[in-house]
């Protein structure tokens, strides 16, 4: 029998915000334990939360950006179990009202087709502290603790690993374009668990769902989607049952392991949370995050095509990454040829970006400065060849190409006079050369050119360099 | 004359002339606790030198003789209220050597006020009772009978300020905890409006109902302590912002033409005999004085109290989770984590606080959520509406305060429902989340024990109900009536 899988996704993103959900605590990530804390995100008796508005509003732009109905009127629920993480052991988190209710992702499949995976909520709440466990003994870092929190739990609509990979992708690019996270799995900022379950094909019921946690990175969530529905189908070959439990995901073993049967499943006997009163989410609210609003990926791809005349694979490399989109564009926007400026970013600034280990916000040549260089190019003022001496020049230091070019003196040389005694010098030097060009051999024009060049230290201006050898050779 | 025995306006108009110091103000009260609270165990933490060097602080600084509102006054604050550097222990036996870390808002206000803050004073534990007899450190006597109950659960609070071991004293009520205690100790004990007084600093028993005030030996002393607490917080997002208006210069406008409501519910068989004379006494007054009386009807008073233990319990079994020995307060070890909260909680909680936590933990449960936590919100909001549709035809609602006087220690501990019952009268306007004051209307013959009346205001009606308060106290002599000590 044939079966397919079914998958759910829910993702918890942390909030790019100055400070915490309830409190004023910083929220960068790396300090040293317990350092950005106070009594309120340490639950310390007689404290009281305050809502940050940063947040609702960042929550209310992501449901924008995935089509969903942004709740008029909000809440905010506890959520009880006991756990040393939690400060107050129970979350606050929201229940039956969330901000944003339904909603969609779409993602690409191979052969260029797209699908849309469904968003049944996008709900925010406020982050755990993180446990560390030694050999006899455990610390709790409460830097994390009060951390906005938004989790988007998906519909069941993915039905491959692949799929599930490409969702996250996918729904990582909105969030990172939006600004909403960083959405660094490394530090945390994006986390996912999943629910799975597999059915014989054609069957319209789920089979036993199954939730995953402890996928840290979206490659991790391929390999254990991919463990379980192996596993799961493996059973059922066999005539087993699947049961409804929670794994946990071994990254190392590259297998799940059962973490708590159905008998065990929290009641986590949520209630409103008197401390807070309701979110009333108004049309202006909704308006300044409509304004807010970035362009999704998909339409910033088609508009770089169209706009810059690119290529559509150019457009997709710089659309994947938002900052060097806007990098591009800064560039871009300022130029005569695009094209060009497109060139030099997937070429000469990507390879020495990886080769500097370095991200586009630690690149030291300014946009405006890529495009002088083209200009310079384009312009006749360098060779193709002085422009990567130069561009090199500006990656370390930071300067402008035009000073680059005057200190180094390396505007190209077109005036004829100085050309001709490069001309003379290379022909004088090269007889063999000049034979074989008189007795038919085209090419050996090439070999004096390089001559030529190299005699004026790159900076002869190729095109006139060409002309007077032709005209020379022939005529004498 | 000794200087313990005073007001907190005649010992403000004593100090703006400088006739007193703070610190005699001081050394005058640390004298009398010193004297009698040993008897009365109205204090759980006091730093006699900390108190006279606050007091120095103000002498030297002026402000006892300027016009702050409690310049050089010493206030006693009950031990689930913040004071940094201080004991806060919610009489409990989990935050024994807790210190706290912060100054809670009404705290600040204090300390702007230019008050000294004196000591904490005994309670239930996490504010769960009506007798004081749930602390784990001990039992608060009524000063007018050692052999009795204060009250509570601020029952330690109501006691200093009827035994003059305080001017004043802050207290919590949630269900009654300021006014039954101070009915039963015959001072005056105010409950804000739900939203008037912040919250920020008072360890939260049930946050919906929760609200500090102050305990005082009359009604002017009341509205110059509200003043002084009243305001909005940005760290309290339940706290209102409106204005806060001057509750001093709103006394002695008089009742007349004011309609008093009383409900016809409220006065039913059971009641103690002396508590309805005294009370129908005090009405009688109020008509003497001007008032206009008119019957209300509360319909929904008798579902009051089964409300209140579905609601407040299931909000503390949450509040009270934070209690867990793993960031501050007693830990008990265990084998793990789950073995340590359970030792932690086990040997930290008192009976009673079990006893809440798990009914609210049941009563929040999947199954039962809606047929018990979810029903107690609709009547709640049916209770709200009465007490709306009451005040449609009155200006102030007046009820006895407890159904009867102090009773004995013991007497009541081994049936926490009679124990509830206490509280009948005053959990209602908790729930409503109105305001209202008990103070002094009298006494029992043999043995002499204070009664309290109670007035109700409307949200954010303290101006009337403490002008109405007034105006029967400047018409009796109940308030100036002291236990022999």
């Amino acid at each position: 029998m044939q079966y397919e899988a079914v998958i759910g996704l829910e993702v918890h993103v942390q909030l790019k915000t100055k400070s915490k959900m309830f409190c004023g605590c910083a929220t960068e990530f790396g300090g040293s334990p317990n350092t950005q804390v106070c009594p309120v995100c340490l639950g310390y008796p007689g404290v009281l939360p305050v809502m940050n508005e940063e947040a609702v509003s960042k929550t209310i732009r992501t449901g924008l950006m995935i089509g969903s109905k942004v709740a008029g009127f909000s809440k905010w629920d506890r959520k009880s179990y006991f756990y040393p993480d939690m400060p107050k052991n129970y979350q606050i988190s929201q229940y039956d009202l969330p901000l944003c209710a339904e909603g969609a992702v779409e993602i690409k499949l191979d052969g260029g087709k797209t699908k849309a995976i469904g968003v049944t909520r996008a709900h925010l709440e406020e982050d755990v502290a993180k446990s560390t466990h030694f050999e006899t003994t455990s610390g709790v870092d409460f830097n994390r603790a009060g951390v906005p929190l938004m989790e988007v739990v998906s519909e069941p609509d993915m039905r491959s690993p692949e799929e599930a990979f490409a969702y996250i992708t996918a729904l990582k690019e909105i969030l990172v374009s939006g600004g909403i996270s960083d959405c660094d799995m490394e530090k945390g900022q994006l986390r996912c668990d999943s629910n799975v379950s597999v059915r014989p094909i054609g069957q319209k019921e789920f089979g036993e769902k199954v939730e995953i946690k402890n996928m840290n990175t979206i490659s991790g969530v391929r390999r254990a989607l991919a463990y379980e529905i192996q596993r799961q189908t493996a059973a059922l070959q066999k005539g087993e049952k699947v049961s409804q439990e929670t794994r946990r995901w071994d990254d190392a073993a590259g297998r799940t392991f059962v973490m708590r049967t159905k008998e065990y499943a929290h009641d986590y006997r949520y209630f409103p949370d008197p401390d807070l009163m309701p979110v009333v989410v108004s049309e202006e609210m909704i308006a300044a995050a409509r304004k807010l609003l970035p362009e999704l990926p998909e339409a910033k791809r088609q508009r770089f095509i169209k706009q810059y005349g690119l290529p559509e694979y150019d457009a997709g490399v710089l659309v994947a990454d938002t900052a060097l989109a806007g990098y591009y564009e800064k560039a871009a926007v300022a130029s005569k040829n695009p094209k060009a400026i497109s060139n030099w970013v997937m070429t000469e600034l990507l390879g020495k970006l990886s080769e500097a280990k370095r991200t586009i916000g630690e690149c030291a040549i300014q946009p405006e400065h890529l495009t002088e260089l083209v200009a310079l190019v384009d312009g006749g003022q360098i060779s193709g060849k002085i422009g990567k001496e130069v561009f090199a020049e500006m990656f370390d230091s930071g300067k402008s190409p035009g000073l680059i070019v005057k200190e180094k003196g390396l505007v190209q040389v077109s005036d004829t006079g100085a050309l001709e005694g490069f001309v003379n010098e290379a022909i004088a030097k090269s007889p063999k050369s000049v034979a074989d060009f008189k007795a038919g051999n085209e090419g050996a024009i090439n070999f004096l050119k390089g001559q030529v060049m190299k005699l004026s230290k790159g900076k002869a201006n190729p095109q006139l360099v060409g002309e007077i050898l032709q005209r020379k050779l022939r005529g004498g | 004359m000794s200087l313990h025995t005073l007001t907190i306006h005649q010992l403000r108009e004593k100090l703006r002339r400088g006739n007193v110091s703070a610190r005699e103000a001081t050394q005058s009260l640390l004298d009398r606790i010193q004297s009698v609270d040993g008897k009365l165990k109205a204090y759980l933490w006091l730093d006699a030198e900390d108190a006279l060097a606050q007091a120095d602080a103000i002498d030297r600084s002026g402000i006892a003789k300027n016009g702050k509102l409690l310049g050089g006054v010493p206030v006693a604050i009950k031990d689930v209220i913040n004071v940094e550097g201080q004991p806060c222990t919610c009489a409990s036996k989990i935050l024994k050597g807790h210190t706290s870390v912060y100054d809670a808002f009404v705290v600040q206000r204090l300390r702007e006020a230019g008050a000294i803050l004196l000591g904490r004073t005994n309670m239930d534990e996490f504010a769960m009772g009506s007798s004081t007899e749930n602390s784990s450190w001990g039992i608060t006597h009524n000063p007018w009978d050692l052999e009795r109950i204060p009250g509570g659960s601020s029952g330690g609070s109501a006691a200093a300020v009827a035994a003059d071991e305080a001017f004043a004293a802050l207290g919590s009520d949630t269900g009654g905890s300021i006014r039954q205690p101070a009915s039963l100790c015959g001072c005056v004990g105010f409950k804000p409006t739900y939203g008037r007084v912040s919250r920020y600093g008072l360890v939260a028993f049930a946050s919906s109902l929760d609200q500090v005030g102050p305990f005082t030996k009359d009604v002017a002393d009341g509205a110059l302590m509200l003043r002084v607490l009243a305001g909005h917080d940005p760290h309290d997002t339940t706290s209102v912002p409106q204005p806060v208006p001057d509750y001093t210069a709103g006394l002695g406008k008089g009742v007349k033409g004011l309609r008093i409501g009383l409900p016809k519910e409220y006065f039913i068989d059971g009641m103690d005999r002396e508590v309805e004379a005294a009370v129908r006494a005090a009405i009688k007054k109020l008509q003497d004085l001007g008032a206009e009386i008119v019957e209300i009807s509360l319909p929904h008073t008798d579902y009051a109290v089964a409300v209140y233990y579905l609601i407040a319990t299931a909000e503390a079994s949450a509040n009270l989770a934070r209690f867990d020995g793993v960031r501050y307060g007693a830990r008990v070890t265990g084998e793990d984590v789950i073995d340590m909260y359970g030792k932690t909680r086990g040997a930290g909680f008192g009976p009673e606080v079990k006893r809440r936590i798990i009914l609210g933990t049941y009563a929040l449960s999947a199954g039962y959520h809606d047929a018990y936590y979810v029903r107690a919100q609709k009547v709640r909001t049916l209770i709200r509406q009465d007490f709306e549709k009451a005040f449609e035809r009155c200006d102030v609602i007046v009820t006895p305060t407890s159904p009867e006087v102090a009773f004995r220690i013991g007497e009541k501990t081994d049936d926490p429902l009679k124990m509830y019952l206490c509280d009948i009268f005053t959990i209602s306007v908790n729930l409503a989340g109105i305001c209202g004051v008990s103070l002094p209307c009298g006494f029992t013959n043999d043995p002499r024990l204070p009664i309290g009346l109670q007035v109700l205001g409307k949200p954010f009606g303290e101006e009337t109900v403490l002008g109405v308060a007034h105006a029967y106290e400047q018409a009796t002599e109940w308030h100036k009536a002291r236990p022999n000590l």
